[in-house]
């Protein structure tokens, strides 16, 4: 009776120090389940640890919510690099040393690998994904589709409802670079105040026919339905609509918005070593090709990108889907992180009132 | 029952002459104070029996609101890492030019905050004064250890928008812990080139729109729920039992169901080619290119939220339907009132305290809500609620907090008129 006790008891005690599990917050959908088949999985393979899936509209918003509620459930959140620096400002994010990564598969090291701009130390960047124009094709006639940014403000030549993100940020490059500002002076028009003005007045041109979406899964919804013509998306959702689900949604690259996201480890989470180990294997060579399989985003580490094959389930080539493939990005405008963390609270504000008035 | 209470008698010697008669219990203490000393116990164990509630209500309720409002007026997020700033603030008097031991405060200042790595929390509370601040900070910190006096020449030479008025008087505001910040953005004022609150511009207008808009459209909405559940609730309290069991649980079955599904079945209904139309168009009601907004905007909004919050009407309606009895009806009709009459000064006023619980109930809801018009409401059927919510993602929880606090007294005055004009004792909820 004793030694069963004892036994017992000790069994216990290394249940409790098995390996815990990484929870890793997404953003859901198509995009979380390419993470699943590219990441999650074989990380699991590999070490054993489990790996569970959350959502959120934005990992972001939950995460600074658990940090200052001191209740972190989260190891792992997937962010967008703006929200990843503004939370790291706030001391919610632990650095991660961009050194300590795993090289390349050809050698170089990750701070070499990673493209330029990208790799911080508050966010080891998973891809690079867009927000473009999408449409559905059945809705115009042959020939006479939309094809570059400025088809989308023009509601005389393509009548019918655009969906607009419910947010400045990528909405108001659109409208500059709809308007004829060359993507490279667009940042610097929106520093002042006649080119907010000129960008406001350019949304206003097809706010009556507006329809705005928060979620990345409304906007092929909304086409899906009928609701709009045309849309501002995420690429891959688009992407993934079209080849997994057989929508008729084509995208106009023309005036692409692109940004990077990836993963963040929050302050005060439970399994801190488990959460980096994790980061480390997502980020590595092998796992970024896979993921771009199975939804458009492309890679942020050069040594990826002669990785990735064809479209999983497919013999097509994924890469002509890819924000970065080089048709793609004649017309195309990097996301610039500074300028959205320092005017994000002015113009979402101003956002916000043009939104509410009539 | 003599020897319980005994009554004074002419001879009774505790009774003082010519004083009022004193009623005693059997064991001779005054009836009033053993009275009031058996009252006293009841109310002490009724107040036991209700304390784990009570102190259930005040930790999960009243302590994380109070957390959230005090939020509203204090942030610390520049006073905790600009020590030296504000010992030079507090030295000179507000208007004061900063001259050359501000600038050296500033600096040491910026270099701690380097060492702790709070520029950018720093930064972003003068952010919400003064726009573009955070990476002035950022970019100042990581020098501030190099900078060598005279610091004033230094750090202007670095970037001129440190000699900024604007900025000066923001940092000055933020150094104490404890400000009317938020609630100044919350109703619509900025400060001006004298620190006095002036009105915002035309363009940043929104909160003070939107809490009147907030009101108006929970009013309609209240309205409208009251004229669908009375008859629901009247049909309910006077049909037989077998069939009424039968209606209640129709009424209650939408209660039962998620509020997110009833929400996006509305999107179904109600979208261009959502079910709505597509009967209107092949009825011939309407052409195919004149298809009815009804989502997506205010209409969406009231829509969907008077379906959301019926119940609310109908279950404190039934309830007190079911108390009236139908003979005082009877006797109006055999009085020779009519229809409308009886309906009018028999009926109705005796459902008075329903319709006051269920209009309550309905109009709170609908302030709060934030859930469906952020689905169904596109841009016109925005609430105060979806600002409250888009404050609370974009890290800025102050302002939130605010906006909440603002949103919570005046429900609390309408309450006040509420109670004023209907009282509160009147209601009934069955």
């Amino acid at each position: 009776m004793k030694k069963l006790l004892i036994m017992s008891t000790a069994l216990t005690a290394v249940a409790f120090a098995a390996k815990a599990d990484v929870t890793v917050m997404g953003w859901g959908g198509a995009y979380t389940a390419s993470q699943i088949e590219a990441y999650h999985k074989p990380f699991t393979a590999k070490t054993g640890i489990a790996v569970i899936s959350v959502d959120a509209d934005n990992p972001a918003t939950p995460l600074k919510a658990q940090v200052e509620a001191n209740n972190v459930t989260i190891d792992v959140a997937v962010l967008e690099i703006a929200d990843a620096v503004r939370l790291c400002d706030e001391g919610l994010i632990i650095p991660i040393d961009p050194a300590s990564l795993p090289a390349g598969a050809d050698g170089s090291a990750a701070v070499d690998d990673f493209l330029p701009g990208t790799l911080t130390e508050c966010m080891i960047p998973t891809d690079i994904f867009s927000t473009v124009i999408a449409y559905d094709t059945t809705k115009f006639a042959e020939g006479a589709v939309p094809a570059n940014i400025g088809d989308f403000f023009d509601t005389t030549k393509f009548p019918g409802k655009r969906g607009v993100r419910k947010s400045p940020k990528v909405t108001l490059e659109m409208a500059l670079m709809a308007d004829g500002v060359p993507a490279a002076e667009v940042y610097a028009m929106l520093s002042t105040p006649e080119g907010l003005d000129r960008a406001f007045a350019k949304l206003d041109t097809i706010k009556a026919d507006a329809v705005f979406w928060e979620a990345g899964a409304q906007p092929p919804q909304l086409l899906a339905d009928g609701e709009v013509v045309m849309t501002m998306a995420y690429n891959g959702r688009i992407f993934n609509a079209a080849q997994q689900e057989g929508k008729p949604f084509a995208i106009v690259w023309d005036g692409q918005v692109y940004e990077w996201e990836g993963m963040s480890i929050p302050k005060g989470t439970p399994n801190e070593a488990a959460a980096l180990d994790f980061v480390k294997f997502a980020t590595s060579t092998e796992p970024l090709a896979k993921a771009a399989e199975f939804i458009s985003y492309g890679p942020p580490r050069k040594s990826s990108a002669s990785l990735v094959g064809n479209i999983q389930g497919t013999d097509k080539p994924m890469l002509p889907n890819l924000p970065t493939a080089p048709d793609n990005l004649t017309n195309a405008l990097a996301s610039s992180m500074d300028f959205w963390v320092d005017r994000d609270t002015e113009l979402g504000e101003r956002f916000n009132a043009w939104l509410v008035s009539n | 029952m003599a020897d319980v209470i005994q009554m004074p008698s002419a001879t009774d010697r505790r009774v003082p002459t010519g004083g009022p008669a004193l009623l005693t219990t059997s064991d001779g203490r005054p009836l009033k104070a053993a009275l009031q000393a058996a009252q006293a116990r009841a109310r002490r164990r009724a107040l036991f029996l209700v304390l784990p509630l009570l102190l259930f209500i005040v930790l999960t309720f009243l302590v994380p609101i109070g957390y959230m409002l005090k939020r509203s007026f204090e942030h610390d997020g520049f006073s905790r890492s600009a020590p030296n700033l504000a010992v030079w603030f507090a030295a000179n008097p507000e208007g004061t030019a900063p001259d050359e031991a501000a600038y050296a405060a500033l600096v040491a200042d910026l270099a701690q905050m380097q060492k702790d790595r709070t520029p950018g929390q720093a930064g972003a509370r003068i952010n919400f004064t003064v726009p573009a601040t955070i990476s002035l900070f950022k970019a100042a910190a990581r020098t501030a250890e190099t900078l060598t006096p005279p610091y004033k020449a230094a750090l202007l030479a670095l970037d001129p928008a440190w000699g900024s008025p604007r900025i000066w008087a923001a940092m000055r505001s933020a150094s104490s812990t404890y400000t009317a910040e938020f609630y100044r953005v919350a109703v619509d004022r900025k400060r001006g080139e004298d620190g006095s609150w002036e009105p915002g511009g035309d363009k940043e207008r929104i909160y003070l729109y939107l809490f009147i808009k907030t009101f108006i459209i929970s009013g309609v909405i209240t309205f409208l729920c009251l004229l669908l559940a009375f008859p629901i609730a009247h049909l309910l309290a006077t049909l037989p039992v077998s069939k009424s069991s039968l209606l209640m649980i129709l009424v209650l079955l939408p209660f039962w169901t998620s509020l997110l599904v009833r929400t996006t079945s509305w999107i179904v209904l109600l979208q261009q080619q959502g079910v709505v139309n597509n009967v209107l168009v092949s009825l011939g009601l309407i052409g195919d290119d004149g298809r009815l907004a009804l989502i997506n905007n205010q209409t969406g909004t009231i829509i969907a939220m008077t379906h959301v919050l019926l119940p609310f009407m109908i279950l404190p309606l039934y309830s007190v339907m079911k108390t009236i009895p139908p003979s005082y009806a009877r006797a109006a009709r055999s009085l020779g009132a009519t229809s409308w009459t009886t309906f009018r000064r028999v009926y109705l006023p005796q459902t008075l305290p329903g319709i006051a619980a269920g209009s309550l109930l309905v109009f709170i809801l609908a302030v709060g809500y934030y859930i469906t018009p952020a689905l169904v409401g596109g841009a016109s059927g925005q609430l105060i609620s979806n600002m409250i919510d888009f404050h609370m993602d974009k890290s800025n929880w102050s302002l939130a907090a605010a906006l909440a606090g603002i949103l919570l007294v005046a429900i609390l005055l309408l309450y006040w008129l509420y109670d004023r004009l209907i009282g509160i004792d009147r209601l009934k909820f069955g």
